[in-house]
């Protein structure tokens, strides 16, 4: 017979048990809570420290779990499609907050819009600038271009600019979890004591990982860092394409 | 709070249908977001229920972003050839960000609110 049973009763029943499991949704999900509570347990322990970002922990663990036990994304994502499918409703979630801060918001509109404009105006400028000075090929440029847009608009915009949609994605979760991490340290070397003011900056240039950073730290922070991704969102879906036509023709 | 949940997932429904008018220009949660402040302050109040299932979402935003996010390791080998560009290019355009959204905000803003607590 074969090298399986060879081995020892209950090791072959483990072995067993682990097949099934990993070919069912459970896996998938039950991994995905189980590395986000210890995440979450570590970045509360750590008092909220940056580095210790609850989505960059979960994720290595999960990696590492799934690169150990040599488990396909495919599989993995079968489970996981359930969390990720609540993303959409957490989005819609924001809309309390925002309404919450209405009449405050309302009176703040144009100060508001105008950092959010300068500040997606220099996203850009930056890395695309950078990127072509390091000769990177124009595909990359491309995906990186909306690269502080929320994910599945980011995915949108490279597609019609000449990008691919998963780099981009990828280039917006990266930019999400580092923004998510250099905020503190950056808005407080910047002086930057105003709640409203560090959250929207986060939200403008990290999107949904800097708002769930935003979120942890102060409640108003959060309402205004949803505000800051959801108008550059909104914005950068109907101007980016447009911009990425000057930079690119 | 499951009647908060069932309203929010109509929201994120008419969403997606809008969407799908537009060319999925606008993804549909953004325009369910929209729909649902719209309706919220044209009410001019929050049902309970739905801050409930709001704020329980909310508390969590990060583990939405998990699956999602796991899906990098498909491209490690891809990023790994070309490292230098786009790490530059995302760590030095993400702080130009945060600084400049902030700092113009702050220059906009008459009136310092009230300072807060320092934060960490």
């Amino acid at each position: 017979m074969n090298a399986r049973t060879a081995l020892p009763v209950g090791l072959e029943n483990l072995a067993q048990i682990w097949v099934y499991l990993s070919a069912t949704p459970l896996f998938g999900l039950t991994l995905t809570l189980v590395a986000y509570v210890l995440a979450d347990a570590i970045y509360q322990r750590t008092n909220k420290f940056p580095l210790a970002n609850p989505v960059l922990i979960a994720v290595t663990l999960i990696i590492s779990v799934l690169t150990i036990s040599g488990t396909s994304y495919e599989a993995y994502f079968q489970g996981a499609q359930f969390v990720h499918f609540l993303l959409g409703t957490a989005t819609v979630a924001l809309a309390i907050p925002l309404a919450r801060l209405w009449n405050e918001l309302a009176e703040r509109a144009i100060p508001l819009l105008v950092a959010m404009l300068a500040g997606a105006t220099v996203s850009v400028v930056v890395a695309v600038g950078i990127a072509r000075a390091l000769d990177a090929p124009p595909a990359m440029v491309a995906s990186l271009l909306p690269k502080s847009v929320t994910a599945p608009i980011a995915m949108g915009i490279a597609e019609q600019i000449g990008g691919s949609p998963t780099l981009a994605a990828v280039f917006a979760l990266s930019t999400g979890i580092f923004g998510a991490l250099i905020a503190t340290p950056l808005l407080n070397a910047l002086g930057i004591r105003d709640w409203s003011q560090r959250g929207f900056a986060v939200g403008v240039a990290a999107h949904g990982i800097g708002t769930a950073r935003a979120y942890s730290v102060d409640p108003r922070a959060g309402a205004y860092a949803s505000l800051g991704m959801g108008l550059h969102a909104l914005l950068g879906a109907l101007l980016l394409p447009w911009v990425a036509k000057v930079i690119f023709y | 709070m499951i009647q908060g949940v069932a309203i929010l997932l109509v929201f994120q429904s008419l969403g997606e249908v809008a969407s799908r008018f537009i060319h999925g220009v606008i993804p549909g949660p953004v325009i369910g977001l929209l729909l649902l402040l719209g309706f919220l302050v044209a009410r001019g109040r929050i049902a309970p229920s739905i801050a409930k299932a709001a704020d329980g979402l909310l508390a969590h935003l990060s583990i939405f972003f998990i699956p999602a996010a796991v899906g990098v390791m498909l491209y490690a080998a891809t990023l790994a050839q070309s490292g230098a560009a786009w790490v530059l290019a995302i760590i030095l355009s993400t702080v130009a960000a945060i600084a400049t959204t902030a700092l113009t905000l702050r220059a906009l803003s008459p009136i310092e609110s009230p300072s807060p607590p320092p934060p960490k």
